[in-house]
C-alpha cells in the first residue's frame, strides 16, 4: 500500500525563554512513522505525551513556542511528494481541509454561537472552494443527509444542538470537501458511550464514502480496538511501539503497552487490575535513558543511561525497549 | 421500588427534582430526577454505581444526597433520620461528617495557591477531628488509606502532583471525618487510563478494609462493573434498571441498558461494533415525552410505550422499568419488593 503521510526523525519542541531561563519541552522526539493510504492510523498515549503536538506538526500548524527542530513531514498526494513543513503559508492554506483536514480537540465548541450552522458552512466552503450560495447550501444539506444527520440542523444555532450533535456537525464541516487525510484529535472524548459510538460510526461512514485516510488520536484504548487498523503508542514524546491493532492488544512487547492493556477493566471480568505505579514524566525534565525506566518493573542498568532505539520486532511491529535485544 | 427497612444506611424515597427552563413568557418544567427510590444497607458496606448518559439526572441525584440541591419532593433518610431539609447547624454538621463528597476534577477542587495538605488539616479542624494535637497522625492515617503518606505530599502544591495523586488526596480529605458514606461524582473521568485504576482500586479498598459505602456516579460501565456491587441505570430522571452488576451488566434486560452495554468500546479488537445505533434527540424533548422516555430510540418499541409510563417491575431480584416485561414480572411484583434491597 502507498504511504500517504510520512515523518522522518521528527523533532518538535516547545522552546520558551523567560528571564534568561530556557525551557525546552520535547513534545515530539525523533518520531518516524508512515501512514498508508486508506488506513485508520491510531495514536495512543496519556495526556502530556505529545500526541496532540504531533498532530499539529503533521498539519504544519507550527507557531512559536512550538518549533520543528529537525526532521520532515512528507505528504504524497499521488502526483508529487512534498515536505509540508517547507511549504509557504499560502499553499498550506490551499491544502488544509481540501487535502488534509483537522478536527481539533473539543471540536464541539468551535462553532460560532451567534451564527446559524448554515452560515458557518457557507463561510467554510467559500473560503476553500468558492461557489454560488445556493450550491453551498445544497452541498451542505446533501452531505448532512448522506451522513445520516438531520439536515434541518443547518437552520439551528449551536446552542440548540446537543453536544454529540455539535460534534458530528463539526466533523461533517471538516470533511465536506472530501479531504484525502483526516487528522482527528480526541474526537470522542467527553462524549457519552452511545454518542461516542455514533461518532465512530460517522467517521467510518466518511472513510467509506470519500476513501480518506484517518489519523485518530485518543487515549481511549477501547476506541482504538474498535476503529484503528494500526496503533502507535507514544510515551513522553517518543514512539515506543507500533503494530496492527490486533497485535497491540494481543501481543504487546513494550512494558508500558503491556501495562496499559492489562489495566483496562473489562465487562465480564472482576479480577483485580493493577495500575502503573508512578506518573508520566514532565517533558521538560525527562529522566535519562529510557523515559519509562522509573516506572518500569523490568528496568536494567542500560535503561538508565541509554535511549532504546525503535526496532523491528517482526513484520509491521516496531518497539523501543532493551528487553527485546536482550532476549535475542 | 425499594422498600424502606430499618437497617438502611441511606434511603432515598421518591426523590424528585423539577427544573424550569424559561423561554420568554412561557416556561417548560421537566423532572431531572423523577421519583427515584434507592437504598444502601447499613450492615454490609457496598458500592452502588449510578450510571447513565449526561442529562440522565445522576449528578443531580448525587447533589441531592449531599444536600447541595434541595429536592422538590421526596425524602432522604440517613441512618433512619430524615435529612431532607437540614437547617439546624448541629444536625447539618453531623450529616456532613457522615457523608462526604469526592468530585470530578481534583484540580478545580483544590486551589492552586494553597498547599494540598492545608485542606486535610482544615477538614480535621472543622469537624473537631484534631483534638489533643494528633492532627498529623489523623491526616497521615487518611492518606495511608489511599496509598499516600503525609511525608509525600507535605508542602506540595496541586501542580506538583499527578491527577491520580490529587484525586487520592481528595478521597483522603473525605475520609478525615471517618464518614460511613462517600458520594463520588465521576471521580475517574478526568484521569488517564494508567491512573484510573488506582482510584477505582482505592474505592474498592475503602469498602473491603474500612467498611465505607460508596455511591459511585459514573458513565463508565467498565469501571462500574469492576468496582461496584450493585448498579442503577438512569435514563432521563428514571432508574430503569437496578440490580447487582453481574445481573444488570452481565445480562441486561432493559433495551436502554442493552444499548449502553453494546456501546462500550471494549479494548478487544475481536469485538467490534457491527450494527448501527440511534442517537438521542434534544434532551428536553426526551424529558417531556409521554409514556416511556426511551420510546423514540428503543429498538423494541411497542404502541403502549408511547402512551403509558412503564411501572417498576421486579424480575429475578432486579428492578426494571419497561413494558416488555409486564407479563413475565407481574406475578412477582408483590412479593419481590424487598428482594432488591437484600440481594
Amino acid at each position: 500500500m502507498r504511504t500517504i503521510l510520512e515523518t522522518n526523525n521528527l523533532k518538535a519542541h516547545y522552546i520558551t525563554q523567560a528571564f534568561g531561563v530556557r525551557r525546552n519541552v520535547k513534545a515530539v522526539d525523533r518520531i518516524s512513522l508512515a501512514v498508508r493510504e486508506n488506513e485508520v492510523y491510531g495514536i495512543a498515549g496519556e495526556s502530556g505525551c505529545g500526541k496532540s503536538t504531533l498532530l499539529r506538526v503533521l498539519l504544519s500548524m507550527v507557531t512559536p513556542p512550538l518549533t520543528v527542530v529537525e526532521g520532515s513531514v512528507t505528504y504524497d498526494d499521488g502526483v508529487r511528494k512534498q515536505n509540508i513543513l517547507k511549504l509557504p503559508e499560502a499553499e498550506l492554506r490551499d491544502m488544509r481541509w481540501k487535502e488534509i483536514s483537522y478536527l481539533p480537540q473539543g471540536s464541539m465548541y468551535v462553532l460560532n454561537p451567534v451564527r446559524l450552522i448554515r452560515d458557518t458552512f457557507r463561510d467554510f466552503i467559500s473560503a476553500h472552494s468558492p461557489m454560488p450560495i445556493r450550491d453551498m447550501d445544497n452541498l451542505a444539506r446533501q452531505y448532512l443527509r448522506d451522513l445520516g444527520l438531520p439536515d434541518k440542523v443547518v437552520n439551528s444555532y449551536p446552542h440548540q444542538l446537543s453536544g454529540g450533535m455539535r460534534q458530528r456537525v463539526t466533523i461533517a464541516l471538516a470533511t465536506i470537501l472530501a479531504p484525502k487525510v483526516v487528522l482527528a484529535d480526541e474526537p470522542t472524548t467527553a462524549l457519552d458511550v452511545v454518542v461516542q459510538r455514533g461518532v465512530i460510526q460517522l467517521l467510518e461512514e466518511i472513510r467509506l464514502r470519500s476513501r480518506s485516510t484517518m489519523v485518530i488520536v485518543t487515549h481511549d484504548m477501547g476506541v482504538h480496538a474498535n476503529f484503528s487498523e494500526r496503533v502507535a503508542v507514544l510515551y513522553a514524546g517518543k514512539l515506543i511501539e507500533e503494530a496492527d491493532t490486533r497485535t497491540i492488544f494481543k501481543n504487546p512487547v513494550h512494558p508500558y503497552t503491556q501495562h496499559l492493556i492489562r489495566s483496562l477493566p473489562k465487562l465480564d471480568d472482576k479480577s483485580e487490575r493493577v495500575s502503573i505505579p508512578g506518573r508520566p514524566p514532565a517533558l521538560d525534565s525527562l529522566p535519562g535513558g529510557c523515559s519509562f525506566h522509573p516506572r518500569c518493573p523490568y528496568a536494567m542498568d542500560i535503561c538508565r543511561t541509554e535511549i532504546p532505539p525503535l526496532e523491528q520486532v517482526e513484520d509491521n511491529h516496531r518497539a523501543a525497549c532493551f528487553l527485546l535485544s536482550r532476549d535475542r | 421500588m425499594e422498600k424502606q427497612s430499618n437497617e438502611n444506611l441511606l434511603s432515598i424515597e421518591e426523590m424528585t427534582k423539577v427544573f424550569t427552563i424559561r423561554h420568554g413568557l412561557s416556561s417548560t418544567r421537566f423532572m431531572a430526577v423523577d421519583h427515584v427510590s434507592l437504598a444502601l444497607r447499613a450492615d454490609i458496606p457496598e458500592i452502588l454505581a449510578v450510571a447513565g448518559e449526561s442529562g440522565s439526572g445522576k449528578s443531580t441525584l448525587a447533589y441531592m444526597i449531599l444536600g447541595l440541591v434541595e429536592p422538590t419532593s421526596g425524602r432522604l433518610l440517613f441512618k433512619n433520620r430524615d435529612v431532607t431539609h437540614l437547617a439546624a447547624r448541629d444536625r447539618r454538621a453531623w450529616f456532613m461528617k457522615e457523608v462526604q463528597p469526592v468530585f470530578q476534577d481534583p484540580f478545580s477542587a483544590f486551589s492552586p495557591l494553597k498547599k494540598v495538605e492545608s485542606y486535610l488539616y482544615e477538614t480535621a479542624l472543622n469537624f473537631g477531628m484534631a483534638k489533643g494535637g494528633n492532627a498529623d497522625l489523623h491526616v497521615d492515617n487518611a492518606l495511608v488509606t489511599v496509598g499516600l503518606s503525609l511525608r509525600e505530599i507535605k508542602g506540595r502544591f496541586p501542580n506538583e502532583l499527578s491527577g491520580g495523586q490529587m484525586q487520592r488526596v481528595a478521597i483522603a480529605r473525605a475520609l478525615i471525618t471517618n464518614p460511613s458514606l462517600l458520594v463520588a461524582d465521576e471521580p475517574v473521568s478526568m484521569l488517564d487510563a494508567s491512573l484510573r485504576m488506582s482510584i477505582v482500586n482505592a474505592l474498592r479498598d475503602l469498602k473491603v478494609k474500612h467498611g465505607v459505602s460508596v455511591v459511585y456516579i459514573t458513565h463508565d460501565l467498565a469501571t462500574a462493573y469492576y468496582a461496584a456491587d450493585r448498579i442503577a441505570i438512569m435514563l432521563r430522571g428514571w432508574v430503569v434498571e437496578l440490580g447487582t452488576v453481574q445481573q444488570v451488566l452481565g445480562n441486561p434486560l432493559h433495551p436502554y441498558t442493552q444499548i449502553l452495554k453494546k456501546s462500550i468500546p471494549e479494548p478487544d479488537p475481536t469485538k467490534k461494533w457491527t450494527e448501527k445505533v440511534v442517537l438521542a434527540r434534544a434532551e428536553t424533548e426526551e424529558f417531556l415525552q409521554a409514556g416511556c422516555k426511551f420510546a423514540a430510540r428503543c429498538p423494541r418499541v411497542m404502541d403502549i410505550c408511547k402512551q403509558v409510563v412503564p411501572a417498576d417491575l421486579i424480575l429475578d431480584g432486579r428492578l426494571i422499568k419497561c413494558h416488555l416485561y409486564n407479563d413475565s414480572a407481574s406475578a412477582q411484583i408483590q412479593e419481590g419488593a424487598a428482594a432488591v434491597t437484600s440481594d
